[in-house]
């Protein structure tokens, strides 16, 4: 897809749309009520100080926290997070993908059988015709080479390209990518995000919760500052990074080396 | 080693090891089964974290590991029937051996699974699988693996347990020596021999174990 035929596909539809989401845990509120969406074809940084709830924010929606209060709008399709049913859940889940910030690649699978699994059990898809999905998607993040290696022989950057290509090969509607780079070696933080930055340009729609500034400012076509489980800002990631908003803002920007403002 | 007790260790060799083979066999391998299932019931309550259920595995635990396989073994066998429960010597045991072992291979199973980075439960949610999915293709496989040595281990201590069992009535290897030691009054050689037969069959469980690390191992479970 080209850069004009992505701007174009994400002409304000919305793919995801989360409401008034609230979380607390024993006690504290950590999430107040944040609404955030995102486009098709879109893909969102959500930036913010430890503690700021963006982690939880992304688990609360894919149902691996559960929300105290708040909606979730799928492609138009609303669910309920306080109150949603398991096999709704996992609706939601085959129509999505999550990549963890610990990579949770499946540890009695090769790399083939950890991106098939998803299509085979919960797809019920053909093994034949899922080994020639999970091949491209290997093919894609670069992994395929290896795809008869367990996880425990790869290093980290290696087991989270997989884990990618295991995200994408459910063809989801929206990928989370939660501090994919956070665990890496910093020498092994490029080539997962040359991946994800590859998943951007082929149009796929990203919530990524992240620490890498200038991926947030390079790829993310938008910044949502989150801060004590509120969205304080947000803008899109180019105006983001140059003319920060408030002082706030610009004192995280420099302790995170997004400018040198 | 005079030539009468030689004679004796012959005769007898066959009248152990056939109430080896119908007896302490059978019972270990039955008991075994039946407390795979128990303890794997006890052990996913208690990884769910099922309400009240959770509480009952505990006590269950509690109970049978803090006492004695024999006072359990009386129990149920002298004991029941002043409830009115009479049961032969053979399923009594059963009861008592597949309840003892289950307790036990519970803890191990609950500490395999615990073992298993809970991550991997959520990836398998998140590519849409269900728990139960999860569970059994991605979950159980490494908990099994991280089991089985201790697993192992039950059986072979359940196989040799299983001469309590002679106090019950239950015509087992131990019970058919102690008749033959009545007999002859020849107890250093016979007991001896008793023991150097449980000890092949300890040998063949071991062995075996070796062969189901292997098939475990070739299965991709090993590493990591």
């Amino acid at each position: 897809m080209t850069m004009e035929q992505r701007n174009e596909a994400k002409q304000g539809v919305p793919m995801l749309r989360l409401k008034g989401v609230r979380k607390s845990f024993d006690g504290t509120e950590v999430l107040h009520g944040v609404d955030l969406s995102v486009d098709a074809g879109e893909v969102v940084a959500i930036l913010g100080p430890s503690g700021s709830g963006k982690t939880t924010l992304l688990r609360c929606a894919n149902f691996l926290e559960r929300a105290d209060a708040g909606t979730l709008e799928l492609a138009g399709e609303r669910h309920d997070l306080a109150t949603t049913r398991p096999r709704e859940m996992a609706d939601v889940r085959r129509r999505t993908g999550f990549v963890f910030q610990g990579y949770n690649l499946f540890r009695n699978r090769t790399v083939l059988g950890n991106v098939c699994e998803g299509l085979v059990t919960a797809r019920k898809m053909p093994r034949a015709q899922a080994e020639e999905r999970a091949h491209a998607c290997l093919r894609r993040v670069g992994m395929d080479d290896r795809c008869d290696a367990y996880p425990v022989q790869l290093s980290g950057g290696q087991q989270q390209r997989v884990a990618i290509a295991r995200a994408m090969a459910t063809d989801p509607e929206i990928i989370y990518f939660d501090e994919p780079t956070s665990a890496l070696d910093p020498e092994l933080t490029g080539e997962v995000l040359a991946a994800m930055r590859q998943l951007a340009e082929d149009g796929m729609t990203m919530l990524v919760v992240t620490h890498e500034m200038a991926f947030a400012r390079d790829v993310a076509d938008r910044v949502v500052f989150m801060e004590d489980g509120r969205v304080v800002t947000e803008a899109p990631a180019r105006e983001f990074f140059e003319r920060p908003a408030n002082d706030r803002i610009r004192a995280f920007l420099r302790m995170a080396g997004g400018t040198t403002a | 080693m005079s030539e009468r007790v030689l004679g004796i260790l012959a005769d007898s060799f066959t009248k152990i090891l056939i109430p080896g083979l119908t007896a302490t066999i059978p019972l270990a391998v039955i008991s075994f089964v039946l407390a795979l299932i128990i303890a794997t019931a006890v052990a996913l309550v208690q990884y769910v974290r099922v309400p009240v259920l959770t509480q009952l595995a505990r006590f269950y635990v509690w109970i049978v590991r803090g006492t004695p396989l024999l006072v359990q073994l009386y129990v149920v066998f002298y004991g029941l029937p002043d409830f009115g429960i009479v049961l032969d010597p053979f399923p009594s045991a059963i009861i008592v051996f597949s309840l003892n072992t289950g307790a036990y291979a519970a803890e191990t199973i609950r500490g395999a699974l615990e073992g298993v980075p809970a991550g991997q439960l959520e990836a398998g949610y998140c590519v849409g699988m269900s728990f139960l999915q999860v569970m059994r293709r991605i979950v159980m496989p490494q908990a099994l693996r991280t089991a089985f040595p201790a697993l192992s281990n039950e059986l072979i201590s359940l196989v040799k347990d299983t001469s309590l069992a002679a106090n019950i009535t239950v015509l087992e290897m131990l019970m058919a020596t102690q008749q033959i030691v009545s007999r002859t009054y020849e107890a250093l050689p016979l007991y001896l021999e008793v023991g150097v037969i449980y000890l092949l069959f300890s040998t063949v469980l071991t062995w075996l174990q070796g062969v189901g690390e292997r098939w475990l191992a070739a299965r991709g479970m090993e590493r990591g």
